[in-house]
């Protein structure tokens, strides 16, 4: 257990998330307008996302299969029966005056995410449920000197509230929540989880406590758009509620926004002046009623996801968990990796993967699917290191060539002359010269000093420019060498 | 050749066989009826008259006719509940709030009716936001019931919310008109008027494109002068529409033919629970008469129980200003309508909603706002919502013994105009019988069945079972022929 210390002794740190996903569809929650990100303001609005008059809610399936689909995704119960609520408030971008959402029986109830750790340790957190509402529009306060400027774009498009159990207690293990969870969504294809978009957006409730005692009080942080800020926001207000405890005071419940400038949360509004948000069931829409049928077809065309991905890379592939874990994080990534092994040694492949691939591509920046190096391309390379065309040292060199000409690995091995020298011929002559210009060396290794094996083979490869095949090169330096 | 008053007096079906017999154009016939609407201005019926719409699709009416193409209502004038959203004619829901909102789009049911030809006089005067029960809380000023009570020149209501429909059927302004019904608003105002009005099952006409009251209860229908008219308008309204997630997916059956088959070995429950203290002997003398009439025509009156009907007004007035409360948070000053600035954004609503909302919407506001918070939430909603519960129970029982149920339509004939003002309750009274067939979502028919000793209209009200408006039409014609109604208001086409 992680604990902090504080001035009077150690504290626990209690923390549960409520994420907010977009869900990726066509159209919104409740009306046929395209969901877009960065179109013209208010360019994307039906009658029924502004809150016109007479304009009802009509529930998009395909927003519904998706839920379902995340739901199974978490391993939770579907509910076959949900409720769509009305939260009632007022705001300028809110146009109809309430969202819709869902409050008592919401479409997915209790499931779990694995947690991977670091060193390979995982952990589960429990998943309270999941619910479906709309989102808001956007406010914009800086276009004008008194007026604020509303683009309903965003207004109706659906999101997933997803909500954790209280189960983390280290901000490592909140950011690995949310790298899970958005790694399962990608999966399925239900939520882009791109948080600079907005498409995922994180409330963090935080409370502190000796170990072993009750529950504390807890404040919530909204809106916090990074997994970096989350970890942030976490750390910074564990300590605060830690040193108000230690000063003698108590927690208020409380909202708190993070300031990310400043790394630090700030006082939104206390309980007291929470909204009362006086919800009821939404009385344009019927409950929800899914059949067994319908949810058994979607879970019949689940992807395979991370976690089984990754004990099918170790049994299958016999990678090590911490191989498989990187490798499965974004399906992109693992479907990459299982191209270049197909057929081939995938150990090999999963170390040039992991290794110079990755490294590459972090560097460049770009995503994989617009790597200058293609899965068939970095397979080319392995196959020359196979095959004995080239050496591994060699490789190397060809590989940045590659990425940064495009061509495949033959190409650049025939243009560059870097083929392996395999020719025991040419390799003997040029052990034959290293050994006539370093006669004294010769005599010392004959005369017992072993160490110097390696000294004749760096001669030897440089002779060769790096081209002679290490494996014959030792084997012909051995014999020559006993003389 | 008929004359213009000639025109007006006909009722909605001889008006479509007239101008299928080419008697007279449909242009004739709307005109006849801008004239009276015009002559019957004093009333008040109409927010937003629509001459021009009115002839150019008249003028379309006349060339299907002559082409051959007529449609099942074709070049029928009718008036629009102003609570319909029609496109590029001002739309008010009765209210200051809605200045100059124009929609963009036509509601479904008036979509339904263009498309079966039928032709725009205006948009009809009622209640702000459909809430009230005498026409009175109209911003744009009350309506008054054509009729008057003998030797007393003064002013009536015509009911409400529909107050301006009813108006309108009863003083031969128009053939037929929209309601909408949250509580009573079709069948009161059509009692008040001496006309026929159905509110047909939850379900059966979609609610897309009408300004919303209370969702869970709206419902719209027609307004006529007879029985086969109301049906015939119904079978053009009504409808599945995707777009309203509780509309039904059912066929909508030829409600006219349906009236052929009388009401000869039909069961007619009598609630006793309808017998209410202070009821005027003239309603209760009304009802028994109205039994003798179904008994004549072959029925058999059963007596029934429903035992929760009494906590139905409450009920409703819970319900329903719950979620008018919702419904209205969208009238905020920000995309259309009235806006009235403030310096904050909190002081705009401020600002706007109290000059745009009359004091019975507010009221209704804050009694919503007030049973939907939090620590009153259960004693309130959800009590509301299990007494309803137990409502709807009851008429299922009760419709396992009957196969349509009698009441009287209101608990008095049409009151003074401005009457009752001060005192909500009494007000709310008004629904009394009404507001049942809401809560379970039944269809409810009223009647004229004869007049109070005052000479003013009296109506029965038919119940039936969810989705058979077939059963309450043909209760709804055995009391109309056998009633044999044929008064006239005092004030036709505003000629008094």
């Amino acid at each position: 257990m992680s604990l902090i210390e504080g001035r009077t002794g150690a504290w626990e740190v209690v923390i549960g998330l409520e994420v907010h996903a977009q869900v990726v569809s066509h159209s919104k929650l409740f009306s046929g307008a395209a969901t877009e990100f960065g179109a013209e303001p208010n360019s994307q609005v039906s009658f029924v996302d502004a809150g016109m008059p007479g304009m009802l809610p009509v529930i998009n399936a395909a927003c519904i299969r998706q839920a379902v689909l995340t739901g199974l995704g978490l391993e939770a119960e579907i509910n076959l029966v949900s409720v769509f609520d009305r939260k009632n408030y007022f705001y300028a971008d809110l146009p109809q005056g309430y969202q819709i959402s869902q409050f008592t029986r919401p479409i997915v109830g209790r499931g779990t995410i694995v947690l991977d750790l670091p060193g390979g340790a995982s952990r589960s957190v429990g998943i309270t449920r999941l619910h479906l509402e709309q989102d808001a529009g956007k406010s914009m306060h800086d276009q004008h000197p008194t007026m604020s400027y509303i683009d309903l774009n965003r207004s109706g498009v659906a999101l997933m509230e997803i909500v954790s159990e209280p189960d983390m207690r280290t901000s490592e293990e909140a950011g690995a929540y949310l790298k899970k969870l958005r790694s399962i969504l990608r999966y399925l294809g239900t939520c882009d989880g791109n948080m600079e978009e907005g498409s995922m957006r994180c409330d963090c409730n935080v409370s502190v406590r000796r170990p072993g005692d009750e529950l504390g009080t807890r404040c919530e942080i909204k809106n916090v758009n990074s997994i970096r800020f989350v970890m942030q926001s976490i750390e910074y207000e564990a300590r605060r509620q830690i040193a108000v405890i230690e000063d003698g005071g108590t927690i208020r419940q409380e909202t708190r926004l993070f300031d990310s400038g400043r790394g630090e949360t700030r006082s939104m509004r206390s309980k007291e002046h929470a909204h009362d948000y006086r919800y009821f069931p939404d009385p344009d829409l019927l409950p929800l009623v899914l059949s067994p049928e319908f949810v058994a077809e979607i879970k019949a065309g689940m992807p395979e996801l991370p976690d089984a991905k990754k004990a099918r890379f170790v049994s299958e592939y016999g990678l090590t968990p911490y191989d498989a874990g990187v490798l499965v994080g974004e399906q992109e990534n693992a479907a990459f990796f299982e191209a270049v092994a197909r057929g081939r040694d995938p150990k090999l492949a999963a170390n040039w993967v992991t290794g110079d691939f990755f490294g590459f591509l972090n560097k460049s920046g770009l995503p994989i699917a617009e790597s200058p190096v293609s899965a068939e391309a970095l397979g080319g390379l392995i196959d020359l290191i196979r095959d004995g065309t080239i050496s591994g040292r060699l490789a190397k060199e060809v590989f940045e060539a590659m990425w940064e000409t495009g061509k495949p690995a033959p190409a650049i091995v025939e243009e560059r002359g870097l083929k392996q020298v395999s020719d025991t011929g040419s390799i003997e002559a040029s052990i034959d010269g290293v050994m006539a210009a370093n006669a004294d060396k010769v005599a010392e290794y004959r005369s017992g000093k072993d160490k110097l094996f390696g000294f004749f083979v760096g001669q030897v490869m440089k002779a060769t420019q790096g081209k002679a095949n290490p494996a014959l090169v030792n084997e012909i330096l051995k014999r020559k060498l006993a003389g | 050749m008929t004359t213009p008053s000639e025109l007006t007096h006909l009722t909605l079906a001889g008006a479509r066989d007239g101008l299928a017999a080419r008697r007279f154009s449909a242009v004739e016939l709307a005109d006849a009826h801008v004239a009276a609407i015009e002559a019957g201005r004093q009333l008040n019926a109409f927010i937003t008259e629509t001459p021009d719409q009115a002839r150019a699709m008249a003028a379309e009416s006349d060339r299907r006719i002559a082409a051959g193409e007529a449609r099942p209502l074709e070049g029928i004038p009718l008036a629009i509940k102003d609570l319909f959203c029609t496109e590029g004619v001002a739309t008010t829901a009765g209210s200051h709030i809605l200045d100059g909102f124009r929609p963009a789009y036509e509601s479904t049911v008036t979509a339904n009716l263009w498309r079966a030809g039928a032709v725009m006089l205006g948009k009809a005067n009622l209640d702000e936001f459909a809430m009230g029960s005498s026409n009175m809380t109209s911003y744009h000023g009350a309506v008054e019931n054509p009729w008057r009570r003998q030797g007393d020149n003064r002013p009536l209501t015509p009911g409400g919310s529909s107050g301006g429909s009813a108006a309108a059927v009863a003083a031969r302004m128009a053939l037929g008109a929209t309601g909408t019904d949250t509580g009573g608003s079709i069948r009161q105002p059509a009692a008040f008027c001496g006309i026929v009005g159905i509110k047909p099952t939850y379900g059966r006409c979609s609610r897309w494109g009408i300004v919303a009251f209370a969702s869970s209860l709206d419902q719209a229908g027609p307004m006529a002068r007879t029985v086969r008219d109301a049906a015939i308008l119904l079978g053009q309204m009504a409808g599945h529409d995707p777009k309203d997630s509780t509309s039904v997916p059912l066929p909508v059956p030829d409600f006219e033919k349906a009236l052929d088959e009388g009401v000869r070995g039909l069961r007619i429950g009598i609630p006793r629970e309808y017998r209410i203290e202070g009821t005027p002997p003239e309603i209760e003398a009304l009802w028994q008469q109205g039994i003798a009439w179904l008994k004549d025509a072959g029925a058999e009156p059963v007596e029934i129980s429903l035992p929760h009907a009494r906590y139905a007004l409450p009920t409703y007035y819970i319900i329903a200003p719950a979620e008018a409360s919702s419904n209205l948070a969208r009238y905020d000053g920000v995309r259309f309508g009235l806006r009235v600035p403030g310096g904050s954004l909190d002081e705009m609503y401020e600002n706007t909603r109290a000059a745009g909302f009359g004091a019975e919407v507010k009221r209704r506001v804050l009694i919503g706002t007030y049973v939907l918070s939090a620590g009153y939430y259960d004693a309130y909603y959800l009590k509301a919502q299990r007494v309803r519960a137990r409502i709807v129970e009851d008429f299922r029982n009760a419709f396992q013994q009957v196969d349509a149920i009698l009441t009287p339509a209101t608990p008095s004939a049409a009151f003074g105009l401005g009457e009752n003002m001060d005192d909500p309750l009494a007000m709310y009274l008004n629904d009394v019988f009404t507001v049942t067939a809401n809560l379970a979502g039944l269809p409810g028919l009223s009647v004229p069945g004869g007049l109070s000793a005052e000479g003013l209209p009296l109506g029965l009200q038919v119940l039936g079972r969810a989705f058979d408006e077939a059963t309450v039409l043909r209760v709804g014609q055995a009391i109309e022929r056998a009633a044999g109604f044929d008064a006239k208001p005092a004030m036709v086409g505003g000629a008094a």
